[in-house]
C-alpha cells in the first residue's frame, strides 16, 4: 500500500507537472502562431452588464492578490520567513491572504451564478468555460479550505512548497518535502497542475496577452502599408 | 507641415428622405453573421430622439470621446492608469439592452401550424438565445417619432432650450424632425484608437480609415466605451470589436462605400482632404468655440504649393492629390463652409461632415408659409430659434452662428436658382440675398450643380489605392510563385 502511495506520489508530482508544462508551452505557443484570433478574454459584458461588475470585480482582485502571494512564497521565501518572524506581521499576511481568497470565492460564485441565471450568457458558455468552473471552484474552495485548516500557510509553503517548486525546475524533483503533506494541499497542488495544463485550451489565453505595451506607447496608432513618411524624409 | 491623406465624407441632409437603404445595404454585406446581428455599422436616427444606442449622445453616461484636463486632452473613460481598474470591467460600456436584442420571426410556425380557428403568427425569436421573446425596442423605434415623449423628449441636444422652446418645439402642429444617418466618422484624433489597451485599432496612413486588427483585438472592450459616437460594437460571438470599415475593399477596388453606392437620396460625398497631421494634437486642444475652424484650418489647400511640395514629401502619389483636388468634401467643408462636424466637442475630430438641414427651420414659421419679403432676408432662418439652438447642439459645438452661416448660404443659393429658373422672385433680391450669405453668383451655381445635378463621378471621388503596389514593395508577389496552392482558409469562431 504505502509502495502504491509513492507510487501515485511519483506519477502526480514528479511526472504530472513536466507534463503540463510542456502541454502549457507548446499549445500556448501553438495557439499563437496558428490560431492569433482565438486569443480573446471572450468578455460577456455586452450581455449582462450588472452582475459583470460585482462578480468580476472582486474575483479578479482577489485571485490578483493571491497569486501574487503565492509567486512571492515562491520567489523569495526566505524573505517571508523573515517577515513572519514577528508574530504581528505573519497575522497580517495570513489575514490579508484568506481575505482575498474569500474575496475570490465569492467572485468566483457571483460568476458561475451569473452564467447559469442568465439566458443570454448560457449561449456564450462553451463544454470548455464549464470544465474550467469547475476546476477553479475547486482551487478557490480548496484553497480557502487549506488557509482555514492549515493555517500559517505563508510559512510552511516557504519551508516545503518553495523548495519542491524549485527542485521541479532544476529538474531533479524531490518529493520528500511533498509526502507528509496533508491530503487538502495535495488536492490543491494537484489541481493546480491540472489548471495550467488545460490553460492553454481555454479561455485563461487571455492572461498571456494581458496589454502592456499600452503604458508606454503614443496614444494614436497609425499603420502605413508602404514606408511612413518620416521615413522617406 | 506633415501632409496626410484622408477619405473623407459629407452627408447632405436636406436629401436624406429616411429610407434606411444604407443600412440595409451596409448590413447585407458586413453585419449578417452570428454576434453581429444588433450591429448597424450605419444607422438612420431621427432627430429630436434619442438614437441608437439610446441616448449615445449622452456623455454624462457613456463617457465617450476626451476632455481637457489641465490644458491637455485625455479620454473620459479610460487611460494608463485607470485601464488596470476599467479592464475586468468597463464601467462605461453600454449593454445590449441600450442597444436592443435582435431577433427573427418563426415564420415555419405560418406554415406548420395544425389547423385551427385563427390565422397562426410568426412569433418574435431573439437571434442570441433563438427563444421566444417580447420585442421591447429596436434600431429604428424611434423613426419619424420627433415628438414623442419618449423619444424626441430624451434627446441630449435639448439642452440650453426654454421650456418655452421645448413646448413650441413639440407641440402638435409644430413638430420638426430630420434625419441624422451616421457611420464611423473616421476620425482625426479617433477616441477608439487611442483607448485599446492592446494597440489592436489603428488608423490607416494612406487614406485614413480606423480598422480594428481582429487578431490584435482581445475583447478589452475600451474602444466601445471611448468612441463618443458609439460606432465600434463588440461581436459578443467571437470576443472581437468591430466597426465600419468604409468598405476598404470596395475603394480599394474604386467603388464607393455600399451605403454611399446605395444611398436613395443621393446625400453621400466622398473624397479626399489633405491635412497637416503635426498640429493635430494642438487642434484637438483647443477651447470649445474654435474647434470648427480649427479642423477645417488643419485641411488644407490641395492647389497651393507649399501643400503640393509637402505631399510629394510624404510620398503621396500625384494621383491622390488630384483627387483631392478635385474632392467634393472639400468644397462643401473648406470652400463653401457648408458641411459641419457632428459634436466636434467630443474632439476626436470627426472626418464625416454634415450639410445642416433646412426644411425643419423652415417648416416651423407660423402657417407654414415662407415669407421672404421684410428687411430681413433670413428672418425665417434666424427666427426658428428652437431648431437653431437644436442643431447647433448637434453640429455647431453650441454655437449658432456656424449653422447659420451654412442655412442662410443653402437659402441664398435657393432663391438665387428659383428667381432664375422660376422667376417668381426678382433677382436682385437673390443676389443681394447671395452677398449677405457670403456666396458669389459662380458659388452658388457650383453649389446648385454638386447639390442636385451631380453625377456618381462628382459625388464619389475616389482616389486609387496603390494597395497592391505598397504591397508588392514589401514583397514580390513572384515570392509565393508555385509555393502557394490553394488551401483553406478558416472563418473567425469562438475560442478554440
Ligand atoms: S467615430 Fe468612433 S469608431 Fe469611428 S474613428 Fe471616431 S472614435 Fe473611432
Ligand atoms: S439611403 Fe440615403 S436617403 Fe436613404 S436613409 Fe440612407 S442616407 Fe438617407
Amino acid at each position: 500500500m504505502a509502495f502504491l502511495f509513492s507510487y501515485l506520489d511519483m506519477v502526480l508530482f514528479a511526472a504530472l507537472p513536466y507534463l503540463v508544462l510542456f502541454t502549457f508551452l507548446l499549445v500556448s505557443i501553438q495557439r499563437y502562431r496558428l490560431q492569433t484570433f482565438s486569443f480573446s478574454s471572450l468578455s460577456s459584458q455586452l450581455l449582462e452588464n450588472r452582475r459583470h461588475f460585482w462578480a468580476l470585480v472582486p474575483f479578479h482582485y482577489g485571485i490578483l492578490v493571491v497569486f501574487a502571494g503565492h509567486l512571492m512564497a515562491f520567489l523569495i521565501p526566505r524573505s517571508i520567513l523573515f517577515w513572519n518572524s514577528h508574530p504581528l506581521r505573519l497575522y497580517v499576511l495570513e489575514v490579508t491572504g484568506l481575505a482575498f481568497g474569500i474575496l475570490t470565492l465569492v467572485g468566483l460564485l457571483g460568476m458561475v451564478a451569473r452564467r447559469l441565471g442568465n439566458s443570454k450568457l448560457r449561449v456564450v458558455t462553451s463544454r470548455a468555460d464549464a470544465v474550467l468552473y469547475v476546476l477553479l471552484l475547486l482551487q478557490v474552495v480548496s484553497g480557502v479550505a487549506v488557509a482555514v485548516f492549515q493555517p500559517w500557510g505563508s510559512s510552511w509553503f516557504a519551508t516545503s512548497l518553495a523548495p519542491y517548486l524549485w527542485s521541479l525546475f532544476r529538474f531533479q524533483p524531490d518529493l520528500t518535502y511533498i509526502t507528509g503533506l496533508p491530503i487538502l494541499i495535495k488536492l490543491h497542488i494537484l489541481n493546480a497542475f491540472i489548471v495550467v495544463g488545460l490553460f492553454p485550451f481555454t479561455r485563461l489565453v487571455h492572461i498571456l496577452v494581458v496589454p502592456n505595451p499600452y503604458l508606454w506607447r503614443k496614444p494614436q496608432v497609425v499603420r502605413w502599408y508602404g514606408p511612413a513618411p518620416r521615413d522617406i524624409a | 507641415m506633415n501632409v496626410r491623406s484622408q477619405i473623407s465624407m459629407v452627408f447632405h441632409l436636406d436629401k436624406c428622405i429616411g429610407c434606411h437603404t444604407c443600412s440595409i445595404a451596409c448590413k447585407n454585406i458586413w453585419t449578417d453573421r452570428r454576434g453581429t446581428e444588433y450591429m448597424w455599422w450605419n444607422n438612420v436616427e431621427t432627430k429630436p430622439g434619442t438614437g441608437y444606442p439610446a441616448k449615445w449622445e449622452d456623455q454624462e453616461k457613456f463617457k465617450g470621446g476626451w476632455e481637457k484636463q489641465n490644458g491637455k486632452i485625455r479620454l473620459k473613460s479610460t487611460g494608463k492608469g485607470r485601464i488596470v481598474t476599467n479592464i475586468f470591467h468597463n464601467p462605461h460600456m453600454p449593454s445590449m439592452d441600450d442597444y436592443y436584442e435582435p431577433w427573427t420571426y418563426d415564420y415555419q410556425h405560418l406554415f406548420n401550424a395544425p389547423e385551427g380557428p385563427d390565422q397562426p403568427t410568426a412569433k418574435p425569436i431573439s437571434m442570441v438565445t433563438g427563444d421566444y421573446i417580447d420585442i421591447e425596442s429596436g434600431p429604428n423605434w424611434d423613426d419619424d417619432l420627433g415628438g414623442s415623449p419618449v423619444y424626441g423628449k430624451n434627446d441630449p441636444n435639448l439642452e440650453g432650450l426654454t421650456e418655452e422652446q421645448k413646448l413650441q418645439l413639440f407641440s402638435i402642429e409644430q413638430l420638426v424632425f430630420f434625419y441624422f444617418p451616421r457611420i464611423c466618422n473616421h476620425c482625426m484624433n479617433p477616441a477608439c484608437v487611442a483607448s485599446c489597451p492592446s494597440g489592436a485599432l489603428y488608423k490607416r496612413g494612406e487614406d485614413g480609415i480606423v480598422l480594428v486588427d481582429q487578431k490584435r483585438c482581445r475583447a478589452w472592450r475600451s474602444c466601445i466605451a471611448a468612441c463618443p459616437y458609439k460606432k465600434v460594437f463588440f461581436n459578443w460571438f467571437t470576443g472581437k470589436s468591430e466597426k465600419c470599415i468604409l468598405c476598404y475593399p470596395r475603394l480599394e477596388t474604386g467603388q464607393a462605400p455600399a451605403c454611399f453606392h446605395s444611398c436613395v437620396g443621393r446625400i453621400r460625398y466622398l473624397g479626399v482632404v489633405l491635412y497637416d497631421a503635426d498640429r493635430l494634437e494642438a487642434v484637438a486642444n483647443l477651447p470649445k468655440e474654435q474647434l470648427i475652424d480649427g479642423q477645417r484650418d488643419l485641411i488644407l489647400d490641395p492647389t497651393d504649393e507649399h501643400v503640393l511640395e509637402g505631399a510629394r514629401k510624404n510620398g503621396i502619389p500625384d494621383s491622390v492629390v488630384k483627387a483631392a483636388q478635385e474632392s467634393p468634401v472639400y468644397q462643401f467643408v473648406k470652400v463653401w463652409k457648408l458641411a459641419l462636424p457632428p459634436h466636434i466637442e467630443f474632439r476626436t475630430l470627426p472626418m464625416l461632415f454634415y450639410v445642416p438641414p433646412m426644411a425643419p427651420v423652415m417648416a416651423n414659421r407660423k402657417n407654414g408659409a415662407l415669407n421672404s419679403v421684410s428687411d430681413n432676408l433670413f428672418h425665417d432662418i434666424d427666427d426658428a430659434r428652437v431648431p437653431m439652438r437644436f442643431l447647433a447642439n448637434l453640429f455647431g459645438a453650441g454655437q449658432e452662428g456656424k449653422v447659420a452661416y451654412a442655412l442662410r448660404k443653402q437659402k441664398a443659393v435657393r432663391w438665387y436658382r428659383r428667381a432664375v429658373t422660376v422667376g417668381d422672385v426678382d433677382l436682385e433680391t437673390a443676389e443681394r440675398m447671395l452677398r449677405e450669405a457670403d456666396c458669389t453668383i459662380k458659388e452658388a451655381m457650383a453649389i446648385y450643380e454638386l447639390t442636385s445635378l451631380c453625377t456618381f463621378e462628382q459625388r464619389f471621388v475616389i482616389p486609387p489605392m496603390y494597395r497592391e503596389k505598397a504591397l508588392e514593395a514589401l514583397r514580390d508577389p513572384h515570392e509565393v510563385k508555385q509555393s502557394a496552392g490553394f488551401g483553406f482558409l478558416s472563418g473567425p469562431r469562438r475560442g478554440m
